[in-house]
Formats: C-alpha cells, structure tokens, sequence
C-alpha cells in the first residue's frame, strides 16, 4: 500500500523575499525555498510552492492546507487562510524555545517586538513606525553609501576595533553623518558596526524585552554579529531558532496544520 | 466563508444631509442677508455667538472635510511653505493651505469659498494651536480675534476655574455686541443654552446605544452623524435630527440589528479619527467582524454641564470638562468608565503626529490602564489630516494582528 504523504505550507510574501516552508503532520519541515518577492506576488508564492514541492518529491495534491503572511498574504490565490506575520513569527518562534518570550523580528521594511506568555499566547506586539530605522532597510541604504554589498556587511562588523557612534536613527541623516565619518577617517569596518549598534538601539527603545530574548527575521539571518550585539545590550543570551528567515513561513505552516485539524473552511 | 459584511447605511442620513446642507447654505447667504459671521473653535462659546444672532462657522469642522475628502495631504504643503511646520495640527496647515490654494469642498455645495468672518472666536480648551489658526485669518482680514483662555491638565473642575472662564466670557460680550451691531439678549442666550444642551444629551443618548451587544453603531458612523452636534448645537434643527436618529438607532436595539454583522469584538478608539481613510479602516473592521463601538472623540460633544439658568457658568463649566483640557488622572478615569459602559475588548490609540494634545498613548496611559483593566491596546501611528504620516500597510496589519490577538485571549 502507498502511503500518502500529508504536508502542510506555510507562505511568507515579505516586502522584500518571499519564503515558503513544507511541513509533514509530525511538525518536521521538510524543504523551504526562498526568492526576491518582486512585483508578482503570485507568481513568487508559486515558483516557491513548485520548488519546495519538487525538493521534497511531494506532489501539489498532497499538499492539505497552506496559510500565507506577510505584505503579500492576500496575494497567494491558493491559500486556505491567512495571518500577519506577527501571529506566524511567534507561533514559529515559540515552536522553537517553549517558554514566555520576547520575539524580535528584524525584516526588510519592518520590525516588530512580540511579546508570548508561557502558553505562547501573545500579550502584545509593537511594529516599528513609518520610518525604515531599525529595519534591513536601514542597513541596504548604508550598505549602498559606503559602496558596499549587504552580504559584506556583518564580516566587517565582526573585524571592527573601534567604536564608532552614528547619533540619529533617521536613515538619510545617519547617511550624512557617514559621510563626515568618512572624511575624518574612520575605518568602514567601525562605521558598519556604528550602523549596527544603531539598529540594535532603535529596536530595544520600541519596547520592553522580557522573558527569552527570540530574534527571526533576514536580518538576524545574515547578520549573525548584530544578534550578538543585542544580546550583549541586553546582557542576556539572543536565541536564534533554526532557519530564522524562514520562522513566519514556518509558524504559517503549523497555522495551516492547526487549521487542518480543527477542519476549518479556507478563508476565500 | 461568507462575503464580507456591508455598512449599514441609516434612513436618518438623509435628513443629517438636508440640515447640513440648509446650515451650509446659510452660512453661504450671510454677507447678502446682512448677517455677521463668527468663526469658532469646536469648544468655543457657539452659544453665545449663536445668541447674538452671529452665522457660526466652524473651521475645525471644515479641516475634517479637507480630510475626508483627501484634499489636506495636497494642501497642507503650501501652508508649510508659509512658515507653518509640518510638525503642528494638520486641521491648520490644511485649513490654511486651502484658503491659499482657494479650494475647498464648500465649493461643491454652491459655497464660493469659505464664508469670511466679521470676528474669530477661539478656546484654548483644545490647544494653542486653534489660536494660532484664528490669528491668521484675523491678520488676514484685519477682523478681531477674540478668546477665551482655558487652563489645561484641569483636575477636578473647581469654582476658580469656573469663575476664570465665566468672566472671559463675560468679558467677551461687549466686544462682541459691538461687531453684532445687537445687545445680548439674555433670554435668547439661555434658550440657545437649553437647546445646546438637548443637543448633548440627545447625542450622548445616540452614542450610548453602542453599549448594546452587538452594537447599533460604529466610531465610523458616528464621526458622519456627528456634524450637527459639531456645528449646530444650539440650535432646533439639530434637536429634530438627534430625536429622529436616537428613534431609528432604538429601534435598531430592539430589533438586534448589529452595526458590525456578527460581532465578535468591541474596540474603544482613543484619540483624533484618520479623516482620509474612514473607509478604509470601516470596511477592514467590517471585514474583521470587530465593532469600534465608542470612543473619545466623538464623545467630545456632550456637554452635560450646560444649564441655561446659569448660563455663562455654566458654559465655562461645560468648556473646562471636556477630556482633552483634563488631567492624565481625569482622562484615565474617563477612559475605564466608557471601557466598562461599552464593554470594550481592546482599545485602540491613534497616536496623531500632529496632534499631541489629542494623543493620549504618549505618557504611558496605555501601559497604566493595561495593567488596571487587563485589557490590550494598540497603537496605530498616523494623522488626522496629513496622510504622510500614515502607513496603510502597517496599519493594516497592525490591527488584523491585534484583532488575532484578541482572538487569541
């Protein structure tokens, strides 16, 4: 007899990558796929679907629920339900580390402090406001003026000797104030790290961290040093769980698990 | 899953359009028909202007109109080129963008512009910003501009503060006679105060509906039924709407029907509305099956105090009450009174950039009243008029969030 093969996704449509992630009924994932998110949502939810598909030799017909989140979760034609990203980075999170949490999701555009009880209930989240400090896109537009690529920024934190002070969390100032840095001679490693220590403020003055210190997101992902910073303000341990890029598509999947079990109509 | 729930549209609205639409017309017809036009701050003396026979114009009332209709983010730039910050009320900087631009909705109802006034009035009960707003016009015109001066962060409301208010607005009736060209007829003053108070009681009446579950109506429905209560208290016509709309909500109660069908939730919006998109937020609460069923704003309108035995006390009683000049104490008493009547789930704080004086969310209250009613809140960072300062998307999901959230509880 052929066993069927159960799966569950979980889409994450972000303002700048869109993740997906296949989990079977035992909560295991089984493959993630990632690209730029681009113009067509759809279409980026889609070739990721196929991708993940293809790597865990499952057929769509196996596939008995989804949920998307992010920007785009109205975007995913094909989803049975829909959450923010702030429901799916703490239910992904929490899968991860079972106790009261403090989640710190750092994205693209975003970032968000979501605050889990014991239970994993959430008992409040702050996101950050319009403004990009804090955000990856604070460290993309620094990345750009020091004529650096992003993936190059962490390794040069990591080789900084000095402290270097970058005052305004506003994006375009801080960018003024590299320039001035640049003409006094600063080293472009201390500088990287000055744009680091300058999203960690940011995100600890958006609120209060209690509990386990949880940090998800693409920038926590490539940005291993700047958990490492957080983690030395707080004078407490930053947890990354597995694959911190892929949590929100990861807690999405064990929505769509849930939603599965409790035999819910999908959402349109 | 069923399609998402529509507003429901009330039969009063009709006649609401008819009276605004007479009250506009009016004030359009002032300056041929030899009548003198004032222009007031929201909480300003309306009753005593109305008395003297003054067509009262409202620019707070116009600034939300620009909101609404989307036009202040386009106008509010030319004001700020004029020296006015971006930083300050964007009622302001809209309401003087338009009169630079000399656009303005009045204009669709047959209005030339706005009507030009003969003397401003203003309360600092709100803000000092309103004064500020008034002067501009008053240099513009060469007409006075007039005030009363309220204190702020006001505890309980004792007789000195009442007695400080009482005689500024004594005080204002000379001045004010001599632009009338009319003598203040007491009698005519205490029946304009007993009809501003019907008024009030007659919209609180409205407003307190809400307290039924599910709720008749929405924050957003009030901030439309709002307008006579805003720019006709004092007079019959606003009487007659308020009796017909009271009828048509009781009726709504005794029937059951929801504002929001099926009602799963109940929020309390704490702070301005986002004029430019009332829609936008009506429908995705619709859409989330949550009902905003009170809130502060809208509340501002009740004057209770108003007694026309004892008018101008009286008036300086009701102008001091109001939440906005209160202490933190008096706000925070305020705000778990009204959780407790409406039966509130969560509140929401809009946190207005330009606004501080009506963004409550800024020295901890959300926390303290978290802690004292084991109720959630949620901040949403935008504006009343300036729409440059909102995030649709980050509002969006800052609200389908902690409507999970409650979800969740």
């Amino acid at each position: 007899m052929i066993q069927v093969m159960r799966c569950f996704c979980g889409v994450d449509i972000g303002a700048s990558t869109a993740k997906l992630v296949l989990i079977n009924e035992s909560r295991e994932t089984l493959a993630k796929a990632i690209r730029r998110s681009g113009v067509d949502y759809a279409a980026a939810a889609e070739q990721n679907l196929a991708e993940a598909l293809s790597a865990a030799g499952l057929a769509r017909g196996e596939l008995r629920g989804s949920v998307s989140t992010g920007y785009g979760r109205d975007n995913v034609p094909w989803a049975d339900g829909r959450m923010t990203e702030i429901a799916c980075h703490g239910k992904g999170a929490f899968f991860h580390f079972r106790r009261a949490m403090t989640v710190v999701d750092i994205g693209a555009q975003d970032s968000k402090v979501i605050h889990l009880d014991d239970a994993g209930r959430r008992t409040s989240f702050k996101m950050n406001r319009k403004c990009a400090a804090g955000t990856g896109a604070f460290l993309e537009e620094i990345a750009l003026r020091l004529n650096l690529a992003i993936s190059d920024l962490n390794g040069l934190a990591e080789r900084s000797t000095k402290d270097v002070t970058l005052g305004s969390f506003c994006t375009v100032f801080s960018a003024t104030e590299i320039l001035a840095k640049i003409r006094a001679g600063e080293r472009v490693e201390d500088i990287v790290k000055g744009a680091f220590r300058s999203v960690v403020k940011r995100i600890l003055e958006m609120d209060t961290v209690d509990g386990a210190l949880v940090m998800t997101g693409g920038v926590v992902a490539h940005n291993p040093f700047l958990v490492k910073l957080v983690g030395e303000t707080l004078g407490r341990p930053a947890l990354v769980p597995p694959a911190p890029q892929f949590v929100g598509a990861f807690g999405a999947a064990l929505f769509a698990l849930e939603r599965a079990e409790r035999g819910d109509e999908p959402c349109s | 899953m069923p399609p998402a729930p529509e507003r429901r549209e009330f039969q009063s609205t009709g006649k609401m359009r008819e009276v605004m639409g007479k009250y506009f017309a009016e004030l359009g017809r002032g300056a041929q028909e030899g009548k003198k036009t004032a222009w007031c701050t929201s909480v300003g003396p309306a009753e005593l202007l109305r008395a003297l026979g003054f067509n009262v114009y409202f620019p707070e009332n116009h600034a939300a109109m620009l909101g609404a209709a989307r036009m202040a983010t386009d106008l509010i730039p030319l004001a700020n080129a004029r020296g006015f910050s971006p930083d300050i009320c964007s009622y302001l900087t809209s309401d003087i963008g338009s009169y630079l631009k000399g656009e303005t909705p009045l204009q669709k109802m047959g209005l030339k512009g706005v009507p030009k006034a003969d003397v401003l009035v203003f309360n600092t009960n709100q803000c000092r910003d309103v004064k500020d707003w008034f002067q501009f016009y008053a240099r513009e015109w060469g007409v006075p501009c007039l005030g009363i001066h309220t204190p702020r962060a006001i505890g309980d409301v004792t007789e000195p503060i009442i007695e400080v208010g009482a005689k500024q607005l004594e005080a204002l009736v000379e001045p004010l006679e001599a632009v009338a060209g009319a003598k203040l007829d007491l009698d005519r003053l205490r029946e304009v105060v007993a009809l501003s108070r019907q008024c009030a009681l007659l919209w609180k009446a409205v407003l307190e509906t809400a307290a039924s579950v599910p709720s008749p109506l929405t924050f957003f429905d009030g901030t439309i039924q709002m307008g006579p209560a805003v720019v006709l208290r004092g007079s019959q016509d606003a009487v007659d709407y308020y009796q017909a709309l009271l009828a048509e909500l009781k009726e709504r109660v005794a029937k059951g029907v929801a504002a929001v069908e099926g009602e799963r939730f109940r929020i309390y919006w704490e702070g301005m509305p986002i004029w430019g998109r009332l829609k936008n937020l009506s429908q995705q609460f619709l859409e989330l099956r949550t009902c905003v069923v009170a809130s502060t704003y809208c509340n501002s309108w009740v004057f209770d105090a108003l007694d026309p035995s004892d008018p101008f006390r009286s008036m300086a009683r009701a102008y001091s009450s109001i939440f906005i000049c209160r202490s933190e104490d008096q706000k925070e008493q305020y705000i778990r009174e009204m959780v407790a009547k409406f039966r509130v789930d969560g509140i929401l704080y809009h946190d207005a950039k330009t606004c501080p004086n009506n963004s409550n969310n800024r020295y901890q209250m959300p926390q303290r009243l978290r802690e004292k009613l084991g109720k959630p809140f949620l901040v949403v960072n935008g504006d009343l008029n300036d729409l440059r300062l909102y995030s649709e998307e980050q509002t969006r999901t800052n609200i389908e969030a902690f409507v999970e959230q409650l979800a969740e509880a």
